[in-house]
């Protein structure tokens, strides 16, 4: 009898484990392993195993993803890659040339990504044409944030314009406040200087400068003037800003040491982590000039097998885009969804001036990738771009020298 | 039976011999091929000549981390043994709790780079380290911020790399100290030479060797230095203080250059080979004489 009960058990579990192999599959290489960002991946695995998925998790912290990388490139050398890939910008594409990204069409035809996507983020998920990967939010990289109390007492307002800024800053400095929280790591020099790029030259020049690689445009007297505007800067940071990891220069903003911070709406999760309550501690403002500079996380679906594979890619891809995740998500992650038709009752007055000025940006052509944030060159280019703007930044090189020091460089990278 | 045990040294030495062949050799002959084509994100096995060689001399990136790399090794090495010498020859004076001091100056070759290096990237920082405690003191003039002057950065890698390696120059030259033949330094003092002349003249002279392997231990340190700049400055300020090594990595694992990674990797191998190789001849030599 009770061998037999037994016997029946096993059976039953052998079947359920039979069944739940059959189910959706999907194994998912990402680097979103610390706090806000492990809870908003959970979210997408509950969803997954609720619609009978059986989701492998593959997290490879450290380097910014430089480690996934290095384990992607094995797994795809030894012919067995992961179902979906944390990936962004041009490196899908790159991939995509590689020969092992999936199409997946199917589900964005069906879930109509076309119509909800502004149009130069769903050309980013698009790999000649076919869908090859979904995203997941995106962040604004042109946002100057501020202590508001400092501000208040030095009775400056948010800067509209570079001489505004600069203005503001020479004022604060002569109170004996640091006028820019800057952390000097290369990114961080990179992100300041696209945002000037956008500022001085506005969208047209970003395009033709950081896109397009426009020689004339990268010799022009608008980055000559680009480059003084960065010398300026240099001159409003503090002199302990090497090396400085970006949340702590958050919270020198926070603390009252420092007026301003140029970052993107990741350091928003910074100030909300510590209690801060936009408009009333901080304030948050789009860099000066016209535009809009997207940083958008995305998976790329790597071409796997056999129908239970497929399958879960197919409903990942889905899932992704869903109403439920792309809120749950951002909420935590302190980005906005990707799609324009989500009501954003939930998320802050940041993010629903982000999510307008996508809108307005987007109709306007003046939506634009972040070339700091690995969205509008390949690895090689924006590298030799950054090494030239961070060499500029940290030295005395004149702006004639920078700028003929970038031409070459990114001759040198092509 | 016989012929067992003829073969028996060859057989255990066979898979070891056959790893390093692969694991070693091997992938050097990879790199090298790898160098000569436009691999990107992936290797590609198609030549195309020495564009990547090309691109890596343009780069004025290289051209600093080469720079450094001469500036690192020569001061690194030059200041390690010099310091290293004499802590030795000072602990050689027999003087109390010698064995404590010993302890305490090799130390540092026990801590891992990563942390010489976080450590003093605490110490350097101009807000928070030894600037800022004398000023603290009274001396408000005082400046010691090298770590964030571009043109002197490379300096405080010396330091710390320094730091770290003289405890361990110390032992070895204390080693070839000791092994210097007590009869002959006894008959220097009873014809009465001063004791500088007796180092000068007669222990340092016979330690020739030990300053080989000295040389030889620190300048492939120098060479291979990664970490240590990883953690002190992370090849900033800009990159300031990029090494040849902190070069490749960026290629290699942070830009989806893995051609330009295998050039500038084939030549940090010739440098290596360019000190090793006359070492290698030297020693063989004078075990045929």
């Amino acid at each position: 009898m009770t061998l037999r009960m037994t016997l029946a058990a096993s059976a039953a579990s052998l079947c359920y484990a039979s069944v739940a192999m059959a189910g959706p599959q999907a194994e998912v290489l990402h680097w979103w392993t610390s706090g806000g960002e492990a809870r908003a991946v959970a979210v997408l695995q509950e969803e997954f195993a609720a619609r009978g998925g059986t989701w492998t998790d593959m997290p490879v912290a450290g380097g910014g993803g430089d480690a996934a990388m290095t384990a992607l490139r094995a797994r795809v050398l030894s012919g067995n890659a992961p179902t979906a890939v944390q990936l962004k910008g041009p490196a899908i594409q790159e991939w995509y040339e590689e020969g092992v990204l999936a199409d997946i069409s199917a589900v964005a035809e069906a879930e109509g990504w076309e119509d909800i996507l502004p149009a130069s983020i769903a050309g980013h998920m698009q790999c000649e044409g076919v869908w090859c990967a979904a995203p997941v939010n995106v962040h604004r990289v042109d946002w100057v944030w501020a202590n508001k109390a400092i501000l208040e007492a030095n009775d400056i307002a948010m800067p509209t314009t570079w001489e505004e800024f600069n203005a503001a800053a020479e004022k604060l400095q002569a109170a004996g406040i640091t006028p820019l929280a800057h952390g000097g790591q290369a990114w961080q020099d990179a992100t300041v200087f696209e945002t000037v790029v956008l500022g001085l030259g506005g969208p047209d020049f970003f395009r033709a400068a950081l896109i397009d690689l426009d020689t004339d445009a990268l010799t022009s007297d608008t980055m000559k003037a680009v480059f003084d505007q960065m010398r300026v800067m240099r001159g409003f940071v503090d002199s302990n800003f090497s090396g400085r990891d970006w949340n702590l220069a958050t919270a020198m903003v926070m603390n009252g040491e420092a007026a301003f911070q140029i970052m993107g709406d990741w350091a928003k999760g910074e100030f909300l982590a510590a209690g801060k309550v936009p408009g009333e501690d901080f304030l948050c403002a789009s860099t000066p000039g016209d535009g809009y500079l997207y940083n958008v996380d995305s998976f790329a679906m790597f071409t796997v097998s056999g129908d239970d594979n497929i399958a879960g890619q197919q409903l990942l891809a889905e899932l992704i885009v869903g109403e439920n995740f792309q809120k749950v998500f951002n909420l935590n992650k302190g980005s906005i969804p990707v799609r324009s038709d989500l009501a954003l009752d939930d998320f802050d007055s940041c993010a629903i001036l982000s999510a307008n000025e996508m809108t307005a940006t987007s109709e306007a052509g003046s939506l634009l990738p972040s070339y700091a944030h690995g969205m509008a060159l390949r690895g090689a280019q924006a590298g030799a771009i950054t090494d030239v703007v961070t060499a500029h930044f940290n030295s005395d090189m004149s702006s004639e020298e920078a700028v003929q020091m970038l031409v070459d460089a990114v001759a040198n990278s092509l | 039976m016989q012929w067992l045990e003829r073969h028996v040294p060859k057989l255990v030495l066979a898979p070891s011999f056959i790893a390093i062949l692969i694991f070693v050799y091997g992938f050097i002959g990879w790199t090298a091929w790898v160098s000569f084509t436009r691999s990107r994100l992936l290797p590609n096995y198609d030549i195309v000549g020495t564009i990547q060689y090309q691109r890596l001399f343009a780069s004025p990136r290289w051209e600093v981390a080469l720079n450094n790399l001469f500036v690192f090794g020569v001061l690194f090495i030059g200041i390690s043994m010099i310091l290293g010498l004499l802590l030795a020859i000072f602990l050689d004076q027999k003087i109390r709790a010698e064995g404590a001091l010993r302890t305490i100056y090799l130390y540092p070759m026990a801590l891992s780079l990563i942390v010489t290096g976080t450590a003093w990237k605490w110490m350097l920082n101009p807000g928070l380290g030894i600037e800022a405690m004398v000023r603290g003191w009274g001396f408000e003039n005082f400046r010691f911020d090298w770590i964030t002057d571009p043109k002197m950065a490379i300096y405080t890698i010396v330091i710390a790399g320094v730091w770290q390696a003289s405890g361990f120059v110390m032992a070895l030259f204390l080693a070839g100290l000791r092994s210097v033949d007590g009869e002959i330094i006894k008959a220097a003092q009873v014809d009465g030479i001063p004791t500088h002349r007796i180092y000068t003249a007669i222990i340092i002279p016979s330690m020739a060797p030990i300053f080989l392997s000295a040389f030889i231990v620190l300048a492939h340190l120098a060479i291979k230095s990664f970490d240590l700049v990883i953690a002190l400055t992370g090849g900033g300020p800009g990159y300031a203080t990029d090494l040849p090594a902190t070069y490749m990595y960026a290629m290699a694992f942070s830009r989806g250059d893995i051609g330009q990674a295998a050039a500038s990797a084939m030549v940090m191998m010739m440098i290596v080979f360019a000190i090793v190789v006359p070492y290698l001849y030297s020693e063989l030599r004078s075990k045929h004489d």
